[in-house]
């Protein structure tokens, strides 16, 4: 007998709620950008597991989209973060005022 | 909600759960509370490392491997060549607020989070459609049963998926460029005006 579910959802949901917070309190762009990483991961692990308990294969090709997706947002974020830093050197998320044209 | 867990779970099944779940909060932690953002990366790839073993306990085999392969291979080794390339691998005072409360806020808005969450997690909440796209249980391993379905029922999201790539290395492009006052008129300073400038004011033009 594996594990329950539930188990699962929970441990999901604390890995969401460490992410949020992260990126609510760290003010270094690119740390925020693993927190949003860690959202991520605990919306796969959701999908996973709703995959298992409703014996359905499509959670786990949303899974493989959203993996997809996620390479795709981190190369165009990292991207972005390397053009704002050669802008400015040590630009933190409390410099908005950088952003005007 | 739990349920009765040491009546029905074989013990390597709650072991590796347990230790998997452990090095999953850990890691977690580590990115929000590390200083530097090397060890942030690296706390990152611990947390992704937990949550492929997850996978594994819940016989997603091949979401485990690309997870591995993607994440911890490509992802996490793209932020770690970031940070050297910035250099922006220097302490940080995580622990100071930058406005009053803030702190105070970012608690209070993850325990609703968290609160939020856990209520839906709670009652008779596996009530959706079963098995609509592929039973898990056909006698298929887990790679063919996923390919299935990729390349039937979610062909056309696939296909997308190679525009979306195409997009996101264009972009990549656009973004890494250096840009010359040929490209676009105003587009900023030279490589270099801002190559020999420590600090970015002067780069500004203001």
């Amino acid at each position: 007998m594996t594990i329950d579910g539930s188990w699962y959802l929970t441990l999901a949901a604390v890995l969401f709620t460490i992410g949020a917070v992260g990126v609510l309190v760290r003010r270094n762009v690119l740390v925020m950008f693993m927190c949003i990483e860690l959202m991520l991961n605990a919306a796969n692990l959701t999908f996973v597991t709703f995959s298992r308990e409703l014996n359905d294969i499509g959670g786990q090709v949303a899974v493989f989209f959203v993996l997809v997706v996620a390479a795709a947002e981190v190369v165009v974020g990292l991207g972005i973060i390397v053009a704002i830093f050669r802008r400015k050197v040590g630009a933190t998320a409390d410099d908005p005022h950088e952003l005007r044209g | 909600m739990a349920g009765p867990l040491l009546a029905t779970v074989s013990l390597p099944d709650l072991a590796t759960f347990l230790i998997a779940a452990a090095i999953v909060i850990g890691g977690a932690l580590g990115v929000v509370l590390g200083r530097n953002p090397v060890h942030a990366a690296l706390s990152l790839v611990l947390t992704l490392f937990g949550v492929a073993v997850l996978f594994v306990e819940e016989n997603a085999q091949f979401l485990a491997a690309v997870q591995i392969i993607v994440y911890t291979g490509a992802i996490v080794v793209l932020f770690l060549f970031v940070i050297m390339l910035l250099g922006v691998d220097r302490q940080e005072r995580v622990l100071a607020d930058q406005f009053r409360g803030q702190h105070l806020v970012a608690g209070v808005l993850g325990l609703l989070v968290l609160a939020e969450v856990l209520l839906l997690g709670t009652g008779h909440w596996a009530t959706g459609a079963r098995a609509t796209t592929g039973a898990l249980n056909r006698p298929l391993s887990n790679v063919a049963q996923l390919g299935r379905a990729i390349f039937t029922t979610y062909l056309l999201p696939f296909e997308i998926t190679s525009a979306l790539l195409v997009v996101a290395v264009v972009a990549a492009v656009v973004l890494a460029r250096r840009f010359d006052r040929s490209f676009g008129g105003d587009a900023g300073p030279t490589p270099e005006e801002t190559a020999d400038v420590p600090d970015g004011d002067e780069a500004t033009g203001r």
